[in-house]
């Protein structure tokens, strides 16, 4: 499923003295296949941007198609296909553990695919719940336990499993590794390429502040701010920016303050801001020069 | 003139052999095993650790949110058991929570801002003098009249720290509370807490899972299984990668960087954190030749 935006604007509290402009004609174009970072400040739009893409917030103006849906459609026949758009389009919010409610981790999965085939057997949703538990790298021996008694890792993976439940192409993830130790946050990414790597989830998007896990794991990047899309490509092209990336607050991975710095003595590294080329990179410099 | 100078240096926090548990006493589950750590009045501490390692129940046992099973926790030597000390405990513990939305009370953001210090009864001028200085020390004077509810999260969550510093609480503890907030907005965070801590002398706890935020702590505490695993200033700790790795931690990314850097036969030096330091070294390398 593509994602093409065009112009889509969108304003809180329309009319009233609280009117705040969250979007501000944002076209953007999200390739099926691509591991895509959205980044910007807090406020900056980036939150009201996702929640379009599901049909949480309806399109208010500008045009907004996901795969073949065009959300600006008001008509009766479109709304209808909004649940099979919430099926395709998984959407994991902020701590997205908070909304664990069910008994059992079996419970709270199922609840997601019952919620959109209503009509399902036992053992199909035995079926989807184990294989949506199997795709966050959860083992069935935990399927009897409360969500309450896990780990926040295991919370958060059993979360995103109630979300994959329905079988979504695309995956958006608000933020998932926010409040994670560094080794549940370093799980939660493997599993996510795994994800995208097989096959399982054709689009990853997530919404990150850190600039160093987006240069290592997107393949695609839009930067926001105050509503709009300042900058969007590939994360080279974006991080060499990194004075107007800076000025936005937002900064650029290590490795780009590092090349910037090297620049400043007339060292040029030619870099895609990845650890592992930039240590290539300099590493070849240096034997070119010794 | 009542002037008190304090001579010795004093303990802010100690906790004496504390055991906790949450639940009954027959299915209680062992958060903290006999644990024994001292903060130093004035120093900046990074309480690292992984999820469930037992940091927020410490949090949450200095200010006497919870009290120990077993053992004591002090406060400035008052014991956190005492109820009747609970309130002045309070008073000098301030605590910024990782949900901002967990701890704000007034719709409006001054209003908010006053709650903690009309609580304690601190006189109506002095606590305009306190929003002011709050709302600026973190950068949300243009919210002043602003609803809470219509701020972003990461607006929210300088409104709270803005709130628990209008307290002037001599102990500052953040329980992730820089979790929710952008690079810069975290940065800015920790600046106001640190000037604070180097100007005011207030002692600052900060639970946090950046590793880049721990390098710039006076001390580091690694907490695992309920016990402190190390205790040292960043520098020492980093140096223990064993320590690192089998708590769950990671180095933070310039160190990460200069790694992969030996790793392709660059002679870098051994204990770089920061991305300053390491810039420092490359340049350093590449301009000699």
């Amino acid at each position: 499923m593509r994602i093409v935006a065009e112009n889509l604007t969108f304003t809180y509290n329309k009319k009233s003295k609280f009117a705040v402009d969250a979007l501000k004609d944002v076209s953007l174009t999200i390739e099926e296949g691509s591991f895509f970072g959205i980044i910007g400040h807090t406020g900056s739009g980036k939150s009201t941007f996702i929640q379009h893409l599901n049909g949480i917030i309806p399109v208010s103006a500008g045009k907004l198609t996901v795969g073949d849906i065009n959300l600006a459609d008001k008509k009766k026949i479109v709304k209808k296909r909004y649940k099979e758009l919430r099926s395709k389009v998984g959407m994991v919010f902020q701590y997205p553990e908070y909304q664990l409610f069910a008994e059992t981790v079996f419970e709270d999965v199922a609840f997601g695919y019952r919620n959109f085939y209503p009509n399902s057997t036992q053992e199909e949703v035995k079926r989807a719940v184990f294989n949506a538990l199997s795709m966050v790298g959860l083992v069935h021996d935990c399927i009897n336990k409360s969500p309450l008694d896990l780990s926040g890792g295991q919370k958060r993976r059993v979360a995103i499993a109630g979300v994959l439940v329905s079988n979504p192409e695309v995956l958006v993830l608000d933020e998932p590794v926010a409040g994670l130790d560094p080794i549940g946050k370093n799980e939660l990414m493997k599993m996510l390429h795994s994800l995208h790597g097989s096959g399982a989830v054709k689009t990853v998007i997530i919404v990150s502040h850190d600039m160093d896990e987006v240069c290592e794991n997107c393949t695609d990047v839009a930067v926001f701010s105050e509503g709009k899309i300042v900058f969007s490509g590939k994360p080279k092209d974006v991080f060499r920016r990194s004075e107007e990336m800076n000025g936005l607050r937002l900064g650029v991975p290590v490795t780009g303050y590092l090349i910037d710095e090297l620049k400043n003595i007339g060292v040029q590294i030619d870099s895609d801001f990845t650890r592992e080329d930039f240590a290539k990179k300099i590493a070849d410099y240096y034997k070119n020069i010794k | 003139m009542g002037m008190c100078v304090i001579i010795n240096v004093m303990q802010a926090i100690e906790f004496k052999n504390v055991s906790f548990g949450y639940g009954d006493t027959d299915s209680r589950q062992e958060v903290l095993k006999n644990l024994t750590l001292t903060i130093k009045q004035g120093s900046f501490v990074a309480l690292l650790g992984r999820n469930g390692s037992g940091k927020s129940t410490c949090a949450r046992l200095i200010n006497g949110l919870l009290t120990p099973n077993e053992g004591t926790v002090t406060v400035f030597g008052m014991d956190t058991r005492d109820k009747k000390n609970l309130f002045e405990i309070r008073k000098r513990a301030g605590m910024v929570f990782q949900n901002p939305d967990n701890q704000q009370i007034a719709s409006i953001v001054e209003d908010d801002v006053a709650f903690g210090p009309e609580n304690i009864g601190v006189p109506r001028e002095e606590i305009k003098k306190r929003i002011d200085y709050a709302l600026k020390a973190t950068g949300t004077e243009e919210f002043r009249h602003s609803e809470v509810a219509r701020l972003s999260g990461g607006q929210k969550q300088r409104v709270a720290i803005a709130g628990a510093i209008a307290i002037c609480p001599d102990i500052l503890i953040l329980d992730e509370s820089t979790s929710m907030l952008d690079p810069k907005g975290r940065k800015e965070v920790i600046e106001v807490v640190r000037a604070l801590n180097r100007e005011r002398g207030m002692t600052v706890i900060d639970i946090t899972h950046y590793m880049d935020e721990a390098v710039e702590a006076d001390e580091i505490c690694i907490m695992g299984d309920g016990v402190i695993l190390a205790q040292g200033s960043p520098s020492q700790i980093f140096a223990q990668r064993d320590i690192i790795m089998a708590s769950g931690l990671e180095l933070p990314v310039p160190a990460r960087i200069a790694d992969a850097l030996k790793k392709e036969g660059l002679p870098l030096p051994d204990g770089i954190l920061t991305k300053e330091e390491l810039s420092k070294s490359l340049c350093e390398l590449l301009q000699k030749i």
